[in-house]
């Protein structure tokens, strides 16, 4: 790849499946620089063909070998994978080890998958900024199947719901007892629930505490005829792993047939909309206003002014700066 | 705190071949973590091939990889090869671990950006890191 190719130069070789040029589109999104943004609308407008799936859960629950095993099970069946693995960044460096890849390893040589590490860089929530942009080129890219690993998550990160056709939350075993599972938060977006590690003998008390969880609620049947199904695996012995792909493909079909998909489909856009205006607020904040951020901080811990009011104040000054 | 759009320099930290020794190359990747860069390691027992492939699908800026088993004259070249044939050859290949001086200047030569040695300390890793990306220019 040559120097400094400017990013809608390569949008064409994106669309021709040319992994240097994927790549090369990836590093540009994750830059968020000016430029990139008039080649991401080009790619944005190939993209809606790939099933585009979550798979979420606490750390160490074993979403990367999940994933490893997910991929060869659907390179089996023909169809190409495309992987955004994201792992945290340190929030006093900002650097990261990016550590999925070692699990997926035995993939890389195989053509019909492309695997991306990312860092989260101060985005919360589970995702980074840039992952669903990853999610567009791998989609215009021709990868039928794209799967998006979150950072292992605590109860709360969820956004991963609000960006993908069908959310896999992965629980393991020994991690918690009954209460956990009927917690609010992370347990509650799963179209598919998977059970990792199975091969432990602990793995039954697992599946048992979720599957009460799931007799007892009223939304393991989400309205468009889905009941959410549980499929315990083992990534060791690749036990669980054909029932899971039927029940990933069963769970588009669902979506298609019902009309769910268009729904879902338009709450992804929304969601990537609103986030964006997050992300160009925070940027313009961040860039002109540190100024003014620092002055009210003042004010705030001589007891002047309190979160609330401050914050007013910095909105106001930011829309009469932006008034013609 | 990272400024914003600031791009950390990525590092893929890789261990190729039979050399189940990955203490330093660890100590390695958390260094560079601390000094901003994103680091992906690859973990033990790696091929030549999943290597380079790997670092032109994470778009890397650096591709290290440690030795400590002597098979440098064989690897380095390999890795070279096939980073050229995958159009990843702007990807610098920095070599570390313990090898003779003269395997050094021959790996130089053949297009390795820099080895750095046992005794390196961690401070002039992360600024050759830095340096190799600064000479090389935007991308």
């Amino acid at each position: 790849m040559g120097r400094a190719v400017p990013p809608l130069a390569l949008v064409q070789q994106v669309l021709e499946g040319r992994l240097t040029a994927v790549a090369r589109m990836i590093t540009h999104a994750e830059s968020g620089e000016e430029a990139c943004h008039e080649a991401l609308a080009e790619i944005y407008r190939h993209t809606g063909k790939a099933h585009v799936v979550g798979i979420t859960g606490v750390p160490g629950s074993g979403k990367s070998a999940l994933v490893t095993r997910l991929c060869k099970a659907l390179r089996a069946g023909g169809r190409s994978v495309g992987v955004i693995a994201v792992d945290p960044s340190s929030p006093f460096s900002g650097g990261s080890i990016l550590g999925d890849r070692i699990r997926m390893n035995e993939l890389v040589t195989d053509p019909g998958v492309f695997i991306r590490s990312m860092a989260t860089r101060g985005a919360l929530g589970g995702l980074a900024r840039a992952s669903l942009s990853g999610v567009d080129i791998l989609d215009a890219a021709g990868y039928d199947v794209v799967l998006i690993e979150t950072v292992g998550v605590g109860q709360d990160e969820i956004d991963v719901v609000q960006a993908v056709h069908t959310t896999l939350v992965v629980s393991a075993p020994g991690l918690g007892d009954d209460i956990q599972a009927i917690k609010a938060g992370v347990l509650e977006i799963a179209d598919i629930h998977v059970v990792g590690k199975c091969d432990r003998s602990d793995a039954h008390r697992t599946v048992t505490d979720l599957k009460n969880m799931l007799a007892m609620g009223h939304r393991n049947s989400q309205g468009y005829g889905w009941q959410v199904p549980l499929i315990p695996t083992s990534s060791v012995s690749g036990e669980g792993i054909p029932e899971l792909l039927t029940a990933i493909d069963g769970h588009l079909e669902a979506l298609t047939s019902s009309g769910e998909l268009e729904q879902r489909r338009r709450r992804i856009a929304q969601t990537r909309l609103l986030k964006s205006a997050e992300n160009i607020l925070r940027d313009q904040f961040q860039r002109h206003h540190d100024r003014q951020i620092s002055e009210l901080t003042d004010r705030m811990m001589s007891g002047r002014t309190h979160p609330h009011a401050a914050a007013q104040t910095l909105l106001n000054q930011f829309r009469s700066e932006r008034k013609p | 705190m990272q400024a914003p759009n600031t791009q950390p320099i990525r590092v893929m930290i890789a261990k190729v071949g039979l050399d189940g020794h990955d203490r330093g190359v660890k100590i390695v990747a958390r260094c560079l973590r601390d000094a901003g860069m994103d680091v992906i390691y690859t973990g033990l027992h790696r091929t030549p091939e999943e290597v380079a492939l790997a670092a032109v699908q994470e778009d890397v800026d650096i591709l290290g990889i440690s030795i400590l088993s002597g098979a440098q004259m064989t690897v380095f070249p390999r890795v070279l090869e096939l980073l050229r044939g995958q159009h990843g050859s702007d990807i610098a290949v920095v070599g570390g671990g313990v090898m003779p001086d003269e395997d050094v200047v021959e790996l130089k030569r053949m297009g390795v950006s820099e080895v750095l040695l046992q005794d390196t300390p961690p401070q002039a890793i992360v600024e050759s890191m830095r340096r190799l990306v600064r000479e090389r220019g935007p991308r």
